[in-house]
């Protein structure tokens, strides 16, 4: 077996959870396929109580998984969220059970296009049905249905997880206390559309990508998904963070050596978040997840008006955004919360001052995860969870 | 990190005190510039109010949620106009409407997404303002307006007289007037009155607005 075919992982191999859900009744997507049966590959924190009151659904970004606070299977690193899970953290698994899915699309053992058609009996590549974050997020449903889930404590994630969070909040305000969208829009903007265009065409013009059937053909398309990778990771730094990290350094040279090679420190950098980007991750899931993101608008979806996304919703919100965010910046969070002043809701909505744009939901930023301790904590009372300690 | 540094709520400014017993139980509360959300938690844990509050500075922003307070950074002058109407029973502005940029608007926008309202301010009708500026010339600095004229945040001081003159103009009623001390203490005659307007260092208002 050749080492692309050796990637190919069936979802079995994956450390965790899968469950297969449906035949019936099969998945109802947005393009107007019926899915099923669909796999949903998961992880579980902490422990459900004996009311199931107390879970908490973390969804993940674009590129992320469902190991939140566990090595990655591929790469061996930590977990991307596992600063603030744990015991006697943020999202403390003495005190609630969390569950990550791989989303729907997704090469980490949830249904997507690396998977195999069972009407051909070849990977489906682009013959895979066109999904949407409410696709994702009815999935989720069904896996909560799964686990006999009937109200999550909390739903949150960043940027594309904060879609989802929006997406289950209007979809399904009576099975959601609380809602922590982070980093996050109601809609795709044109400009960040335009970017995962870029990161799609890399893919799609790479020889090696073989029509989406690269599987087939023994091949991967580790150029393109690379500078897909390259792109979009610029746009989840800020120019300050960049200019802190490397400035103009060189790249173990003294001077100039007046070629194409990785002169400068930020080239190296990014041309190795490329190559390691492609070991881990599928170019056609890229494909389709980029092109759910950009079909999100809550508003179109909710007759033009955003607020109407949110009518009546018993759900208490906490909406986060970080100033140097220019993927998402804090004026699409501000959008949000206006809607939901709207209709009188629950929300709370901080902008933490960082200067790590996109990616600082991911980082140590002492005062985001105060922000959302002291949010959960409250919910928690309102909720009737025990307080930290008293479980 | 741990819920929440008052939560007895005992400990509470005193004029803030005043301002919580206008409000009844297990009522909705809109505190437009809620500062770090002290009245809020106040309310909520001796009057059980499901609150709200809007917050300029990011700072009392940051320490209310964190503080499991729901609490939104955002602009009154801006933000008030998106907020339905009727939706809470009451919007307070706690030292606070002297800072906007329109006084009138946001007290329409109050009266509108309230049943009633809350208002407290410094009184620029104060004895020891009108001495102070009448021998000495200087813009004033007291207890309760501690800013050099240079640096305050309030734009649009107003005596008592100034503000029951502007409820007349735009129809609302002052239900409850209270007149207080530097210390936040209450003093005995009329807060609507000559004698507050002379002697009242804060004012205290319930407002509503008759066919509300």
């Amino acid at each position: 077996m050749n080492e692309s075919l050796r990637a190919h992982r069936p979802a079995a191999s994956m450390p965790g959870h899968v469950v297969e859900l449906g035949p019936e009744p099969p998945l109802r997507l947005d393009c107007g396929v019926d899915l099923g049966p669909f796999r949903i590959a998961y992880q579980t924190y902490g422990r459900l109580n004996d009311e199931r009151s107390n879970a908490i659904l973390v969804c993940h970004a674009l590129t992320g998984d469902q190991y939140v606070a566990d090595p990655h299977p591929v790469t061996g690193k930590p977990g991307w969220w596992s600063e603030i899970v744990g015991p006697g953290r943020v999202l403390d698994t003495e005190r609630y059970f969390l569950i990550c899915a791989n989303v729907l699309g997704g090469c980490m053992g949830s249904t997507g296009p690396v998977d195999i058609d069972p009407a051909t009996g070849r990977p489906w590549g682009l013959s895979f049905p066109v999904i949407t974050i409410g696709d994702m997020v009815r999935a989720q449903a069904r896996l909560l249905d799964h686990l006999g889930i009937e109200q999550l404590f909390c739903v949150l994630g960043g940027s594309m997880g904060g879609f989802q969070v929006l997406e289950w909040a209007a979809s399904y305000p009576e099975r959601v206390f609380s809602a922590v969208p982070i980093a996050a829009a109601a809609r795709h903007s044109a400009q960040n559309i335009a970017f995962n265009e870029v990161g799609r065409q890399a893919i799609l013009n790479d020889p090696d990508w073989c029509g989406g059937q690269y599987w087939a053909e023994g091949k991967k398309p580790h150029r393109g998904l690379a500078v897909a990778r390259m792109a979009a990771h610029i746009t989840y730094l800020s120019e300050a963070a960049l200019h802190r990290k490397f400035g103009r350094n060189l790249q173990d040279r003294p001077t100039f050596t007046y070629g194409f090679d990785a002169e400068f420190q930020v080239e190296s950098y990014l041309r190795h978040q490329g190559s390691t980007f492609v070991d881990r991750f599928d170019a056609n899931s890229y494909l389709y997840i980029t092109r759910a993101m950009d079909y999100f608008d809550l508003a179109t979806a909710h007759g033009g008006v955003l607020a109407n996304a949110f009518k009546g919703t018993p759900v208490r919100f906490c909406v986060i955004s970080f100033s140097s965010d220019w993927l998402f910046p804090t004026q699409e969070s501000r959008a949000i919360v206006h809607a939901l002043n709207a209709v009188a809701a629950n929300v709370s909505f901080v902008e933490v001052v960082s200067d790590k744009g996109h990616d600082a939901f991911l980082l140590d930023e002492p005062e985001f995860h105060a922000t959302l301790n002291g949010f959960l904590e409250g919910a928690a009372e309102h909720r009737g969870l025990p307080r930290r300690g008293e479980q | 990190m741990s819920r929440p540094r008052r939560v007895n709520g005992h400990s509470i400014r005193v004029d803030l005190k005043w301002i919580a017993e206008m409000i009844e139980a297990d009522s909705r509360v809109l505190d437009v510039g809620c500062g770090d959300g002290m009245l809020l938690d106040y309310l909520y844990h001796t009057r059980n109010v499901d609150g709200r509050g809007i917050e300029l500075s990011m700072a009392g922003v940051s320490n209310a949620v964190s503080h499991g307070l729901s609490v939104i950074q955002g602009d009154a002058d801006t933000d008030l106009k998106d907020y339905p109407t009727g939706a809470f029973d009451y919007v307070i502005l706690s030292q606070t409407l002297q800072a906007m940029r329109e006084p009138r608007r946001v007290l329409d926008h109050m009266l509108r997404i309230g049943r009633r309202g809350v208002v407290s301010f410094p009184n620029f009708g104060h004895w020891t303002i009108r001495v102070g500026l009448a021998l000495r010339g200087r813009m004033p600095v007291t207890r309760t307006l501690a800013n050099h004229w240079y640096d305050t945040p309030n734009i649009h001081l107003c005596t008592i007289k100034d503000f029951v003159a502007l409820c007349d103009e735009l129809g609302i009623t002052i239900e409850k007037g209270l007149s207080l001390d530097g210390e936040g203490r209450l003093q005995a005659f009329d807060g609507r009155g000559a004698l507050a307007n002379l002697l009242g260092a804060q004012a205290l208002f319930l407002l509503s607005r008759p066919g509300r």
